[in-house]
């Protein structure tokens, strides 16, 4: 692994930040797993394109910026709550702005049986031990510099628990909002999720921006899906054009589990995800469906990781990216079926759109064998408008805009044909062609 | 209502058109015929303002504006209307949503409210009618997985939600046997008025035995070169093309004269 050392700290007062007071300072197991972390970090500093997983994600310019270490006044950024509204989505809500979170906004009054939703800030100043294990286990296990990172400074976040056997009927609604502050700010948040064996959760991860901002934000989420469980897992990012995210998600899938995670990626001017999903038990099963639509001189990274470790585990993913202007869209799909996962099946399609010929986009599906029995597909491509229906909808009466509109929508459509809320769903739809200049 | 005036046009730097003159006026139907590489289809093609057509002299006069100098779309809300030779599929776009999108977007250029939903259900059935269409073709992608007479039928269905005041027909009745071209030619005949010109251009007779047209053109080399009513069509078909290339242009303009 080559991380050569950008100049750091590019977090001002980033080395003494170990003496800084987050929720649960002062439990000597998560000092000292910040701790090091912090260390870790500042020792490897930003990885640089040689490194594999960056390899079309320069951070050179950001590491080159300056964040402050937090947001004061983060309690009291006026935000609309009615910009947190999507349609079709009305359970209970948590709602952190710049990474801290904001009761006055949230709706956690009434929660359904089964369903336990904290704050992360909030258990860590009350009962730290329950989430030891959780926290200091991932503290330790990733080289993700990024995710070092928000180990070693994330005080805030979500603490969801679904009982083992509970229906949560209506969706929990997750939301990040980046607001303008005195400087521009680094924020890190933490979610740790956990599905009760044979339990369904429907979450809505809502990433947004109440103007344009140049934050820098970090979110780490696990999930555990145990034995039986169902999530379907809709995730909207449609933050700022100027702020940068970068997410990492592990996700654990059980026997029998069944995972679905429904992507539209909008905004950023840096946004990547890391999604990494182990299929552990017998006959799990994870689907993605994506699609990130992209203009300006934004450059959106999804990096994808399924392992089938077990059984006849199944997934399926199907992702669309669109670039116009001079936007930048990588998608890396590996799939991995390890030894003993026999009777496996995997496929994945990645079909690109560029829609200008400043634009570009980086596609690579990788898959890897090692069990018996197994079905698995892929494929990749990256193409441009069909001329033939541009000039029939346009002899139609249709202008060009519109007609590149509907042809864009039409390409992105298949992958959320089966998103079960239709609200929703129409939703994404209209949000894919408001994108569109 | 339609004046090509000594039209020259250019495909991939290939001259196809070298001075076709056309007038129509309201009401008429005429034919184009010829043989193939006559430049039929470029006719058609550069009507409608397809890219990669260039027009390199000659003029185009529609209802008094300068058709070659708009948009395809914007020719579209003029009422100019291509019935495809090879109708585009697209997949992941309903029929019914793009021609609602397709005829508010001409009502909109046009300075005329836009139809809702209602108004719009309201016109498409009267038009099903007429044109003798099942609607479970409505509720399907844009030609995706029609067949041949499906997508034939449903360009003329198209044309009679939008009412433009010129069709061109490129070759509608390729790929059709005998009864989706009745079925084709009963729907063009339903839409003929005092008020709408056609175009009609065709490699075989047989079509114009149920489109009856006024005038027949025969286009050869990038001209016309023989003009006539229906019998001339009549003749084509008894002696062949190979009848009028033999023929001297230039006696074919005074003919038309």
């Amino acid at each position: 692994m080559s991380q050569s050392p950008a100049p750091l700290p590019f977090i001002e007062g980033l080395r003494d930040a170990s003496s800084l007071r987050l929720p649960g300072s002062g439990h000597a197991w998560l000092d000292t797993a910040r701790r090091e972390n912090l260390e870790a970090f500042v020792a490897a500093g930003l990885p640089d394109t040689r490194a594999e997983a960056w390899k079309y994600t320069a951070l050179r310019a950001l590491g080159q910026r300056r964040f402050a270490l937090g947001d004061a006044g983060a309690a009291k950024h006026a935000v609309d709550p009615h910009a947190l509204v999507l349609p079709g989505v009305d359970g209970p809500r948590l709602v952190f702005v710049n990474g801290v979170f904001r009761a006055d906004l949230s709706r956690l009054d009434a929660l359904p049986v089964g369903l336990t939703l904290q704050p992360l800030s909030q258990v860590l100043e009350q009962d730290p031990e329950a989430l030891r294990f959780a926290l200091s286990r991932h503290y330790r296990e990733t080289s993700d510099v990024f995710a070092r990172l928000n180990a070693a400074l994330s005080g805030d976040g979500v603490v969801l628990r679904v009982a083992a056997g509970a229906r949560i009927g209506k969706p929990v609604q997750l939301c990040f909002v980046g607001a303008p502050a005195q400087s521009e700010l680094a924020w890190h948040a933490r979610n740790v999720i956990e599905l009760g064996e044979g339990s369904e959760l429907n979450l809505v991860e809502h990433h947004l921006s109440t103007t344009q901002n140049k934050h820098l934000g970090t979110l780490v989420s696990d999930i555990a899906v145990h034995d039986g469980a169902q999530l379907q897992h809709v995730l909207l990012q449609n933050t700022a054009d100027d702020s940068t995210l970068i997410r990492r998600s592990s996700l654990h899938l059980g026997a029998k589990s069944h995972a679905t995670l429904y992507a539209l990626e909008l905004g950023g001017a840096l946004a990547r995800h890391d999604l990494h999903a182990e299929l552990r038990g017998n006959e799990a099963r994870f689907d993605t469906r994506g699609v990130f639509v992209l203009r300006g001189r934004q450059h959106v990274d999804t990096q994808l990781s399924i392992r089938h470790q077990a059984l006849n585990t199944a997934s399926e993913s199907i992702w669309r990216g669109v670039a116009d202007e001079r936007a930048r869209g990588v998608f890396r799909g590996a799939i991995v079926v390890a030894q003993g996962a026999d009777g496996s099946d995997a496929s994945l399609s990645n079909k690109n759109l560029l829609l200008s010929t400043l634009a570009e986009i980086d596609t690579k599906p990788e898959l890897e064998i090692y069990a018996d029995e197994v079905k698995a597909a892929h494929g990749a491509t990256v193409g441009q408008l069909d001329e033939r229906a541009m000039f029939y909808l346009r002899s139609r009466g249709l202008p060009y805009t519109e007609a590149r509109a509907l042809l864009t929508a039409a390409f992105c459509r298949a992958v959320f044909a089966s998103l079960p809320n239709e609200t929703l769903r129409d939703y994404f739809s209209d949000a894919v062609i408001a994108r569109l200049p | 209502m339609l004046k090509i005036e000594n039209l020259h046009a250019r495909v991939e730097g290939k001259d196809i058109l070298k001075g076709l003159s056309l007038t129509v006026n309201a009401g008429e139907v005429h034919a184009i015929m010829g043989p193939n590489g006559a430049g039929k289809s470029t006719l058609g093609n550069v009507l409608s303002g397809r890219d990669g057509y260039e027009v390199t002299e000659g003029s185009v006069i529609f209802e008094g504006r300068d058709l070659l100098a708009l948009e395809p779309e914007e020719r579209a809300a003029a009422g100019v209307f291509l019935a495809f030779q090879y109708p585009v599929e697209i997949p992941g776009v309903n029929n019914t949503y793009f021609l609602r999108a397709a005829l508010n977007a001409q009502r909109k250029q046009r300075g005329e409210a836009e139809l809702d939903s209602m108004q719009f259900l309201k016109l498409v059935r009267e038009k099903l009618k007429i044109m003798q269409i099942s609607d479970e073709l409505l509720h399907r992608a844009v030609n995706e997985g029609f067949s041949g007479g499906e997508k034939k039928r449903n360009e003329i269905f198209q044309m009679a939600v939008l009412e433009p005041k010129l069709a061109i027909l490129d070759e509608t009745d390729s790929g059709l046997d005998i009864d989706a071209l009745k079925q084709v030619a009963q729907g063009v005949n339903a839409l003929r008025s005092p008020d709408r010109a056609f175009l009609v251009i065709t490699h075989y007779q047989r079509l114009l035995d149920y489109i009856e047209p006024d005038f027949v053109h025969v286009l050869a080399d990038g001209r016309i070169v023989e003009s006539g009513d229906k019998t001339l069509a009549l003749k084509l078909e008894e002696h062949g093309y190979a009848w009028v290339a033999d023929r001297d242009p230039a006696l074919a303009a005074e003919a038309r004269a």
